[in-house]
């Protein structure tokens, strides 16, 4: 700080920094904001009542996917198109540090406004929320996500906090949509009292590392750490850190329902709505493992600078930690998720363990890309891509998952798995589409789920081969194939009572048929789910593009 | 991005190789469209059939030029050693993967054989009466999955095709299986699965392992890395790109791990852990893999399963291509790749060969179900072939004589084709025998012979082939790798000459239990009528085959051979320089294939197998 800067030229500073460089790049949120606005002022007045809240919504977010879009384009200059070169992207800080642009945060803006639109859409399909609550449903949704969009972009403990709590608050409420049912009051009582618990804990953890380190910026925070001689100083300075560390990931295990922090999820998926379900394993996944990746490579890295090589060599520590840390989330999360989804009943149920265990493979990528950041940049970006694919491809499996069980709701009046049985007879198409998306989320050839869990695998291969963090890797590959086959079993059971039973004799109604509007929304989704299996260069070349922020 | 756009050069086997592939696949995409009404399922078959017709017209033309008369550049050369037909295009650029396709004296018989069996297993299909047209769908893309195995050259596209066919087997037996078809179905696709798992880790280590800045401008052409018919400049920039890469270049190209296996400075020869080298690794995790589908004991529980609940014609895939992925995989991606643990691991491909041989011989004796003992002899029979494979005897005396191990492979390559007629044969005449009667209790026949006596006849026959008759198909294969084992291990070639009198005796002890005998007096005797001309259609080519390549062999080793010993002579070669230290030997063994393939065939002619010249 310049000490003789007076206040004119400081709020000169903030205003351009403000105006100029920080909200241009802003304006993805600054749609969501706008339509939230919107979204109230038209439940105020009684004419603008007669306005689909639904449609409103949807207007709004496609302003924000464009601008997500314009700023992906802008930052990649065509660059993505190649891709095999290796990506430098921009890195900008907004807001005076709080948070961060970059090609991270342009990715995961671009699929949530995307995931948005799709989810819109699917809402307007599946008839929840019906037109009394549209206007609060979207209220909600759309403020979640914009915490969401934070939560990718922070780069500032406290902006971590904030996000997060942005995010979670209205999921809360959403949690508890279905007003009268017991289990949806349940699910959510349970939610916030979960959520809260988690964001005391988060919160107590900053303080400690803010405490230790002087500052809750984290690329200061990571210089401040690779200045320390060791993280076991004495003087408790170091067991300070590690706790304020165990504490951060606690919070951030809870958003991605991590092992031992996922005892909400079941619950939450089971007694709120299916529509509801979509979007806390889709958008909220997504967000939480950009934000992981943000606070990882916050503190596990530096920027490129005269001493880089050696700022690197000093966390070396610190990445260490934060490997072991994720590795151990990752490998207990995928294989409870696994083994808890054998003896589920419910379709909900199922696949909300089906989303903790997919959070563990993803959680496995997070710590390869940790792991190879000090050894080779180039294949720590490919890890991250590999993430960042794997999010891609997510949105279409989960989301297309969800939404057959709500369309199958909306004409069986059934979650339960067992109602799906001898649908082949009746519906092949449903079953087809719903096998498509279960045999995806196994990762068999050639779908779209089978190239996420290869990228994500040929990312902790690399590291094994590159020799960084080699125990620990080798277990999480042991871990993931284990996992591959056991997932098998619930998958395929579901599958099995759609095709090999015969259906229940107290069927009233018929599945919804292909040739529908139901049947064209799982249609538009399950469609890439195939194509992203067997022409999946394009949305790699983006997740390379997206990987280019840990440089 | 996809694979249409660049035909940067002319590649004659493009459209045939890719019709083959995937023209299966097409049709069952159109049958999956509501274009034929519903209920017409006399038109699904139709349709059905005459794809799997036009896939083997298509096959034949292309394996046998002598038929359709040779002249296009994108048939076989029979004789020929190398790859052939090699289709490359670019799929996903930024890890190399690559469509490419190609065939070899080995996965050419072997694409026939699948294809010939599917025009077979789809004629043996008219009585699947319970949801026709989704049966016919994943019949298909089963075929697109089997071929596609066979012809990829592309680790990565292997996989895929490897998994592709999982799902449709898994929904065949599943759907159209017998009573315990749901407990047969999902134990064979988590045993595969489990084994494609390790495969998937194995070829991950493969890939980050290898470099192909290594290999020279001749073997990066050999191995299609760089396509050898890009002309001049292109040529040479594109070597010339390849060598100037700051990075190490991975490749999931099989010809190119293979050359990388092999070479003097092999990266796949380090240590990795646990003081075992990462070839080691690699060769276990494939070879568990492999041997899961081949099946080898102990896991190969799986089979009888899926063998005793599938229909027939599914049982008659399952024997007769199936199996064959497995050793074709250990032929084609364990050995020339992990040389150097296929040379320590020799006893243990050996061991398990004779283990299954001996084990699958005992058990298919204790059988009471007809189906479960023609099961047990599959497993008894492939693992003759598994031996066959794995007698590296190149190291026997430390002379570096690769002719008996040639002999050998040779051999099992001659058992999984033979096998492949005669199992599929036998599930076949099983299958029609329980058509009729509903049951396979092999205590409640008998006398089948009375009351049908052309079927009995024809049964006998496959029967006969594939107890190893001198004369019929399997004498050969059996034949030659029990003699081979000899100069590996005297005690392998005991055991293996010994199972053939347990072959014998289930086969002989089955025959006279359900055909022999005064009369039926089982249940359903009224339904054994004589056999209808569907069936006889299905029957007599493969009698007709079994007998054809028992009296002339040199009909399958005109394609095998040139290729087997080339890939056997360079794998001695290779023994002989690391034994020696003299590195130069692995490139110099190319050179000296030609005579080599010529003194096998004397052996071959010499041996005069069952008449055979």
């Amino acid at each position: 700080m310049n000490p003789d800067r007076n206040l004119g030229t400081l709020l000169d500073g903030t205003l351009h920094d403000t105006l100029a460089v920080s909200l241009p790049h802003f304006r993805p949120e600054l749609c969501l904001a706008a339509t939230i606005v919107l979204l109230l002022l038209c439940r105020m007045l009684p004419v603008l009542r007669l306005v689909d809240s639904g449609f409103l919504a949807l207007g709004g977010v496609l302003f924000s996917l464009f601008f997500a879009w314009n700023d992906v384009l802008t930052l990649g200059g065509g660059a993505w198109a190649s891709s095999l070169g290796d990506l430098l992207a921009g890195r900008q800080e907004l807001f005076g540090g709080l948070l961060a642009f970059d090609s991270l945060t342009a990715y995961i803006r671009l699929l949530l406004a995307g995931f948005l639109v799709l989810f819109i859409l699917f809402t307007k399909v599946s008839g929840i929320p019906d037109r009394e609550d549209g206007a609060d449903f979207y209220t909600l949704v759309l403020g979640a996500t914009l915490g969401m969009c934070l939560m990718a972009s922070a780069n500032h403990l406290l902006m971590v906090f904030m996000a997060v709590e942005m995010a979670s608050v209205p999921s809360y409420a959403l949690a508890g949509l279905l007003k009268g049912r017991k289990a949806s009051s349940e699910a959510a009582l349970k939610y916030a009292v979960y959520g809260a618990g988690a964001a005391g804990v988060m919160l107590y953890g900053l303080s400690l590392l803010a405490g230790v380190l002087g500052t809750c910026h984290m690329p200061t925070m990571a210089r401040a750490l690779a200045s320390l001689d060791s993280m076991w100083m004495p003087g408790g300075t170091g067991m300070a850190l590690a706790i304020g560390g165990l504490m951060v990931a606690a919070g951030l295990a809870f958003k991605l329902s991590a092992v031992p922090f996922h005892f909400w999820c079941p619950d939450v998926f089971a007694g709120a709505a299916a529509e509801v379900g979509a979007f806390l394993s889709v958008a909220s996944k997504a967000a939480a493992i950009a934000l992981l990746l943000r606070v990882a490579f916050g503190l596990g890295t530096t920027g490129s600078g005269p001493d880089h090589a050696v700022q690197m060599a000093a966390l070396g520590e610190t990445r260490h930690f934060i490997v072991g840390v994720v590795a151990l989330l990752a490998a207990l999360t995928c294989t409870l998720g696994n083994l808890a989804a054998y003896g589920q009943t419910n379709m909900k149920r199922l696949l909300a363990y089906s989303t903790i265990a997919h959070a563990g493979y993803l959680m496995m990528g997070v710590a390869a890309a940790v792991a190879l950041a000090g050894r080779d940049a180039g294949a720590s970006r490919s890890a991250v891509a590999a993430v960042c694919f794997y999010l891609g491809t997510y949105v279409f499996m989960n989301l297309a998952a969800f939404a057959i069980v709500a369309l199958l709701r909306n004409s069986l009046r059934s979650e339960e798995i067992a109602s799906y049985a001898g649908l082949i007879r009746t519906n092949p198409g449903i079953v087809v589409a719903t096998g498509v998306v279960l045999v995806s989320l196994i990762g068999l050839p050639p779908l779209a789920g089978f190239i996420s869990k290869f990228l994500v695998f040929s990312s902790v291969m690399e590291s094994v081969s590159l020799d960084a963090e080699r125990p620990l890797m080798l277990v999480l590959l042991v871990v993931g194939g284990i996992n591959t086959v056991i997932s098998l079993f619930y998958y395929l059971r579901v599958l099995k009572v759609m095709t090999f039973d015969p259906p229940p004799a107290d069927r009233t109604a018929d599945a919804f048929p292909l040739v529908s509007i139901p049947g064209a929304l799982v249609t538009a989704l399950v469609v890439p789910v195939v194509s992203l299996g067997i022409f999946w260069s394009g949305l790699y070349a983006f997740a390379r593009f997206a990987g280019a922020f840990a440089s | 991005m996809g694979i249409a756009p660049t035909l940067a050069v002319t590649q004659p086997a493009f459209w045939p190789l890719t019709l083959i592939l995937f023209l299966p696949a097409i049709v069952a995409g159109i049958l999956a469209l509501p274009i034929i009404p519903r209920g017409k399922d006399d038109s699904v078959r139709w349709v059905g059939l005459a794809t799997t017709i036009a896939v083997f017209i298509l096959s034949l033309w292309m394996a046998v030029p002598a038929i359709f008369g040779a002249g296009s550049p994108g048939q076989f050369t029979v004789g020929d050693a190398g790859m052939q037909a090699v289709v490359k295009q670019p799929w996903i650029p930024a890890f190399n993967i690559e469509y490419l396709l190609g065939v070899d004296g080995i996965s050419m018989p072997l694409v026939l054989l699948t294809t010939f069996l599917s025009v077979l297993a789809a004629a043996a299909s008219w009585p699947i009466e319970k949801h026709v047209r989704p049966y016919w769908i994943l019949f298909l893309l089963l075929e697109t999955g089997m071929i596609g195995v066979f012809v990829s050259l592309d680790f990565f596209l292997f996989y895929v095709f490897w998994e592709v066919m999982l799902l449709p087997m898994y929904f065949l037996i599943g759907i159209w299986g017998g009573p315990r078809r749901e407990y047969a179905a999902i134990k064979f696709f988590l045993y595969t699965l489990a084994g494609s798992v390790l495969m998937l880790l194995a070829i991950l280590m493969l890939y980050f392992a290898s470099d192909i800045r290594s290999l020279s401008d001749d073997q990066l052409l050999a191995t299609h890395v760089v396509s050898p018919a890009l002309e001049g400049a292109d040529r040479a920039a594109a070597l010339t790109a390849v060598h100037s890469h700051p990075k190490p270049v991975h490749t999931f190209n099989l010809l190119a791990l293979a050359a990388i296996g092999q070479s003097p400075a092999s990266p796949f020869a380090a240590t990795s852990f646990w003081g075992m080298t990462l070839e080691s690794w690699a060769f276990l995790l494939l070879l568990i893999g492999f041997i899961i589908k081949v099946p080898v004991v102990p896991v190969h529980t799986w089979l009888p399963d899926a063998h005793v609940e599938a229909p027939t014609p599914i049982s008659m895939i399952l024997a007769g291509v199936l199996l064959k992925l497995g050793g074709y995989g250990i032929l084609r991606i364990c050995y020339p790749i992990c040389p150097g643990a296929g040379l320590s691991f020799a006893w243990l491909v050996c061991g398990l060969g004779v283990v299954s041989m001996v084990y699958g011989a005992f058990a298919a004796l204790a059988q009471k179900d007809f189906k479960r003992m023609v099961a047990y002899s599959s497993v008894s029979h492939m693992g003759y072939v598994m031996l066959g494979l794995g007698v590296w005897s190149a190291v026997a005396g430390h002379e570096y004589q690769w002719d008996a191990w040639a002999q050998g492979v040779n051999g099992a390559m001659f058992q999984m084709l033979a096998h492949g007629i005669s199992s599929a044969g036998m599930f076949f005449m099983v299958g029609v025998l329980y058509d009729r009667v509903h049951h396979r209790n092999l205590e409640e026949f008998g006398g089948i012979f009375n009351r049908m006596p052309l079927y009995a006849s024809l049964a006998v026959a496959i029967f006969f082939a594939g107890l190893g008759l001198p004369g019929l198909c399997g004498f050969i294969g059996e034949v030659l790798v029990t003699l081979s084992s000899w100069n590996y291990s005297r005690l392998l070639a005991v055991c293996s000459a010994f199972t053939v009198i347990l072959t014998a005796a289930y086969i002989l002890w089955a025959i006279q239990r359900v055909y022999l005998g005064a009369e039926y007096k089982g249940p359903h005797g009224d339904h054994l009528t004589p056999m209808t001309r569907r069936e006889l259609a299905i029957a007599v080519p493969l009698v007709v085959l079994a007998i054809v390549f028992g009296v002339a062999p040199q009909l399958i080793f005109n394609y095998i051979t040139p290729t087997v010993n080339r890939q056997v002579e360079t794998l001695a070669e290779w023994t002989r320089s690391i034994h020696d230290g003299h590195p130069a030997a692995a490139g110099a063994a190319a050179a000296a294939t030609d005579d080599g393939a010529v003194g096998f065939q004397a052996a071959i002619d010499s041996f005069s197998v069952g008449g055979g010249r």
